[in-house]
């Protein structure tokens, strides 16, 4: 069986402001069909990977290849077939809920796009918010909102940086929740960056972790947790984050086409 | 249709470019359309200046035999000023309010190309300078009978040699603000009255002081307005001036471009398109 092309190649990416190098030289790859987190702390450089991934932040040098195509050349053409949301970003606060989906689902070119976007309302339970004023919203409706609008082309590749922050833990389990769904029933990529580690023990197929700019540590949760004799990857994040990751046993490295196992199961709560 | 049951239109073409034109241009229609006070605030400012000049021409009138002569010469020249800044003001405010809403991350990772984009701001600065100005023009047409039409076929090209060069300043005050912040957006609102004194909007350029008219021969509102002054007083509808605005039009619009995308290009060097916002 041959192994499946990787959804998202990224060779030695750098990107430098001036004298601050915020990546320094990355390189991973990230498996069609998985879901992989981006970990580190704040400045480790996750928001700027995300960034020359979505091709909105131009590299210092290296390549980024996503879904087959060169970014730096050929945005456009990878651009359809996937799709972000991120707590940087909002949608224009004054339109409705429905007419801010209309309008993304007409610039990606969604056919029959009326369905598709009361699909996405039943499926986010947005159904009595669709003529309200997005800026009306709480946090966690927004959220859906913005999931919902993330999802209106059915991407190929989903690109969450912090999908759940800022919302309670019953609205961050729902969204976990559903994106778990989206993906198993689509076998979408999805490559997220969080700070929450019990999400990425129980939506992550592997982990690429990150400090200061550099990748220090990949391989899945459990693997993660084992390699660094952590019960939770909380700890392993904490012992990454503050240096203390020379300890680490080395792992054998995995075969890409293999899945790993999951340190959490997925989909355990109700929606 | 893709892994998850979406069917996704063409997104190469002239018609997948309209199709995103016609949503940015849908987008900014729901937030124009449905808020009166907007509607009311762009017809305002036209309608009060050209209110003031008419009375102006009332009072003038019975002991100026050029007003006389011309009695739509100043309304004739303030609305048309006013299609100039509601041209700039069209593509430059367009782009304000996607950093207002913290939008422009949204859009610049959808498959919505740069040309598009500006194309989309052209189109609806046409439709804010139509209800802006067009408030003002019903409203001299009832209030003291003038007509805009009165100045004929050549008002079509008077209307498009102003709207392109608004549309080359639009870009421009983009580009800065793009490049330095919200905190260059008082341009929107002043840029435009950099041109003022030598568009020649109220008099004829050649009460200008020597160098200034040559800082008014490379400005297309100066023929514009030459043009108009021509068609009202004398009657004669200067074809030449009307080729030479336009041929400007094209260099200002080729500059505005130039200037939006290098600052779009500095934004994706330094990361601020995800971020920028109030």
């Amino acid at each position: 069986m041959s192994t499946p092309t990787p959804a998202i190649v990224v060779s030695g990416l750098v990107k430098r402001y001036g004298a601050v190098e915020a990546v320094r030289g990355i390189s991973f790859s990230v498996r069609a069909g998985t879901t992989t987190a981006l970990l580190g702390g704040n400045g480790a450089g996750k928001t700027t990977t995300l960034s020359m991934l979505l091709g909105v932040l131009e590299p210092t040098a290296g390549d980024v290849r996503v879904l087959g195509v060169d970014m730096r050349r050929d945005r456009r053409a990878a651009l359809p077939r996937m799709n972000f949301t991120s707590p940087y970003v909002d949608l224009p606060k004054r339109l409705t809920v429905a007419e801010n989906l209309r309008v993304f689902a007409d610039l990606y070119g969604v056919a029959q796009a009326a369905e598709r976007v009361a699909s996405l309302a039943r499926e986010f339970d947005l159904a009595g918010l669709m003529r309200q004023p997005y800026g009306t919203l709480s946090a966690g409706q927004r959220t859906r909102v913005s999931l919902a609008k993330a999802l209106l082309n059915g991407p190929e590749l989903l690109l969450l940086d912090e999908p759940t922050a800022s919302l309670d833990p019953d609205v961050g389990d729902r969204v976990r929740t559903w994106l778990t769904g989206y993906q198993r029933r689509t076998g979408c990529t999805m490559l997220l960056a969080s700070h929450n580690m019990v999400e990425v023990e129980r939506m992550c197929d592997d982990v690429v972790m990150l400090r200061e700019g550099s990748v220090v540590d990949q391989g899945s949760p459990a693997d993660l947790v084992a390699r660094y004799g952590r019960g939770t990857m909380e700890e392993v994040f904490l012992d990454v984050a503050r240096g203390r990751d020379d300890a680490a046993v080395p792992l054998p490295q995995r075969d890409p086409a293999t899945p790993s196992s999951r340190a959490g199961e997925r989909g355990t709560d109700s929606p | 249709m893709n892994a998850a049951g979406v069917t996704l239109k063409p997104q190469t073409g002239p018609g997948a470019s309209a199709r995103r034109i016609a949503a940015l241009i849908r987008r900014h229609a729901y937030l124009l359309l449905k808020s009166w006070p907007r509607i009311v605030s762009m017809a305002y400012y036209p309608t009060v200046t050209m209110v003031l000049w008419a009375f102006i021409t009332v009072s003038l009138a019975p002991t100026n035999s050029f007003l006389q002569d011309a009695p739509g010469f100043f309304l004739g020249a303030v609305l048309l000023w006013d299609v100039l800044f509601r041209g700039q003001l069209g593509v430059s405010l367009t782009f304000i309010e996607e950093i207002y809403s913290r939008n422009l991350g949204n859009l610049f990772v959808a498959p919505l190309s740069l040309t598009e984009f500006v194309l989309a701001q052209f189109a609806l600065s046409v439709l804010r300078t139509l209800i802006g100005v067009g408030g003002a023009c019903l409203a001299a047409w009832l209030l003291f009978h003038y007509s805009i039409f009165s100045l004929g076929l050549p008002l079509v090209a008077f209307f498009a040699g102003l709207l392109a060069f608004g549309w080359g300043i639009g870009l421009v005050v983009s580009g800065m603000i793009l490049r330095f912040g919200l905190g260059a957006e008082e341009f929107a609102w002043a840029a435009i009255f950099l041109f003022a004194p030598v568009s020649g909007v109220y008099y004829p350029i050649d009460v200008l002081p020597g160098w200034l008219q040559w800082v008014a021969a490379a400005i297309p509102s100066s023929y514009v307005f030459e043009g108009m002054r021509a068609v009202l007083v004398d009657g004669v509808v200067r074809t030449d001036l009307l080729v030479r605005a336009l041929v400007l039009d094209v260099a200002y619009v080729a500059l505005g471009a130039l200037v939006f995308s290098l600052a779009v290009g500095h934004a994706r060097r330094h990361g601020r398109l995800l971020q920028m916002g109030e």
